[in-house]
């Protein structure tokens, strides 16, 4: 079953051709109404009539999200202020976030992209989908809500958390699909377990999408026999458009990636060059259908690979492994992107923190922050402990958005750190 | 009027903690006289009070422990019953709150003391001053 079935089995000299026109489109586009990238263009020395191959994208110049920080809030819009009917933001590494903005025809898009996915993995009239992601300023439960209203399937827009009501609602609705974290699926199944109970014979679940969060395939396994269902591996991002970027099929090997939304580039990070097809590299995407903002290799930090073949699905559009890593130190920790930075500027604005801490993720929901006090703060007083441990808590929490575990320790008792990356520590098994 | 010096130490609740640090104060030959330890949810306070102050701060600072020296109250009493009862009642009249308190008693067990720690010490001990209630004397008194 196809959404769309001359677009997902397109003829792949064709998807080219449909590629490099729509690059080209964007080129001028960016080229004439957005400062940025005329800058770039300029310093590059590069006019869009230097695009004449889908080749040609390696003249182009990469977008960071140091660059989206840059420009917030407006700066990168290529529509006048008029045509924008939505934002959606992305946390940063330095207090602000990204602004990401949406045309009409964009949420269409990203829509129409969802479902795509979502008939990719059976879904009929019938389906029942309980949207269990943040509703907000994420764009992980709207844009999925969105497609799939056009698939014009139930949704149930529960959001997360309230676990009881979230099998209630399972229970009262006939919800066949989720939508939710893999650490959430996590604990939804632990609490399914302990209140006895059985998806099979108690629900009618057929499916969920996980997204938002890197797991393993043992925990696809795993889930997959506590729930009773198939579960699909979800990828996107904030930057473009959110979830539906890719997405798996019924075949479960490896995400088709819209290839006529975006251009798709794997490259080794420390030369910029390309990988061979189906090596390991930095996903950079670039924007096709974007109206509102579109961007131009983007570097999502995120690393996978190209899965070579055929898909017996019959969809044309290649497929990427589930993201195997990040080029930065983000972590994701309840599908919040967190930057260790973050954690550090707060840490450093408090008076009693010392130099040093460390950022430990021990539990699929759990962020637990070490931190050294300083000698001379010390006073004898354990509510002056206690109070400073609260401060750290709450100011970490109005950053980062997810409440940490604050423990105060001695100082010179934690490892010292060579390189950001040691002060977090995983051990997490998702 | 003087208090005495409590000795505070910041220890995260981990086994082996206070013995690595009652190991200072063994080795340097320093008598505690009394120790009680305040714990939270991962972290804890241990104070004492030593026969060498001093020594006791200056060693475990050198060691890397967390230390703090505070001035508290300590009040001489007789080991019987009744005897904070009565300290605690002029406390009350005099609105001095108890932060923290703990006993000592000495080896003859003639005498005791009961250590108070108040917030603001100064006043404390100006309103103590017109009390009828004996306070040991650090810089004074020598054991």
């Amino acid at each position: 079953m196809y959404w769309n079935e001359e677009i997902e089995t397109i003829d792949r000299s064709n998807l080219k051709k449909l590629q490099l026109k729509r690059l080209q489109g964007t080129v001028r586009i960016l080229y004439e109404k957005v400062p940025f990238y005329q800058n770039k263009f300029k310093e590059l020395g590069i006019t869009p009539e230097d695009i004449k191959s889908l080749d040609d994208v390696r003249k182009l110049p990469f977008t960071t999200r140091e660059d989206l920080r840059d420009n917030y809030p407006y700066g990168l819009l290529a529509v006048s202020r008029d045509k924008i009917v939505r934002l959606h933001t992305s946390s940063g590494t330095t207090g602000k976030p990204k602004a990401i903005f949406f045309s009409k025809n964009d949420i269409n898009q990203s829509a129409e992209l969802i479902a795509r996915c979502l008939i990719m993995t059976g879904v009929t009239k019938d389906d029942v989908l309980q949207n269990m992601m943040t509703y907000g300023l994420f764009t992980g439960a709207l844009v999925m809500h969105y497609g799939a209203e056009k698939v014009g399937i139930l949704v149930i827009p529960a959001g997360p958390g309230n676990t009881e009501r979230q099998i209630a609602l399972m229970q009262d609705f006939g919800s066949t699909c989720l939508h939710l974290t893999p650490s959430y699926a996590l604990y939804l199944s632990e609490v399914m377990e302990s209140k006895g109970i059985k998806p099979k014979r108690d629900l009618s679940l057929k499916r969920a999408y996980l997204g938002a969060e890197p797991y393993s395939e043992e925990t696809r396994k795993k889930l997959e026999s506590m729930f009773e269902i198939d579960i699909y591996n979800s990828y996107g991002l904030s930057e473009m458009n959110g979830p539906g970027v890719a997405f798996e099929c019924i075949c479960k090997n490896g995400m088709h990636i819209w290839e006529d939304n975006f251009l798709v580039e794997i490259l080794d990070p420390s030369s910029d060059e390309p990988v061979k097809e189906g090596q390991e590299g930095e996903l950079v995407l670039t924007t096709l259908c974007r109206e509102g903002m579109p961007l131009l290799r983007y570097r999502t930090k995120d690393i996978t690979k190209v899965i070579s073949g055929d898909c017996p699905c019959g969809r044309t559009h290649r497929r990427i492994s589930r993201i195997l890593g990040r080029v930065d130190d983000m972590f994701i920790v309840r599908g919040v992107n967190i930057f260790p930075q973050q954690i550090e500027r707060v840490l450093m604005s408090i008076k009693g923190v010392a130099q040093n801490y460390q950022i430990l993720l021990e539990s699929y929901d759990k962020l637990s922050v070490k931190v050294e006090i300083e000698q001379d703060f010390f006073d004898g007083s354990i509510e002056h402990l206690l109070n400073l441990k609260t401060k750290i808590t709450e100011k970490l929490k109005s950053e980062i958005l997810v409440t940490p575990k604050v423990e105060l320790v001695e100082p010179g008792t934690l490892p010292i750190s060579e390189g950001k990356l040691n002060r977090v520590i995983d051990k997490r098994t998702l | 009027m003087a208090g005495i010096r409590e000795i505070s130490v910041f220890a995260e609740n981990k086994p082996g903690k206070i013995e690595k640090i009652t190991a200072v104060l063994a080795n340097e030959g320093i008598n505690i006289l009394a120790i009680t330890i305040a714990s939270t949810n991962g972290f804890g306070i241990i104070k004492f009070i030593v026969d060498k102050t001093d020594l006791a701060y200056q060693k475990l600072k050198e060691k890397g422990f967390t230390v703090s020296l505070n001035e508290v109250l300590a009040f001489e009493m007789k080991d019987r019953p009744g005897q904070i009862h009565e300290i605690a009642k002029t406390l009350t009249k005099l609105e001095i709150n108890m932060e923290n308190a703990y006993v000592f008693v000495e080896d003859s067990r003639k005498k005791a003391y009961f250590i108070v720690q108040v917030k603001d010490m100064e006043r404390a001990k100006r309103l103590l001053q017109k009390e009828n209630l004996k306070l040991y004397d650090e810089n004074k008194e020598v054991k």
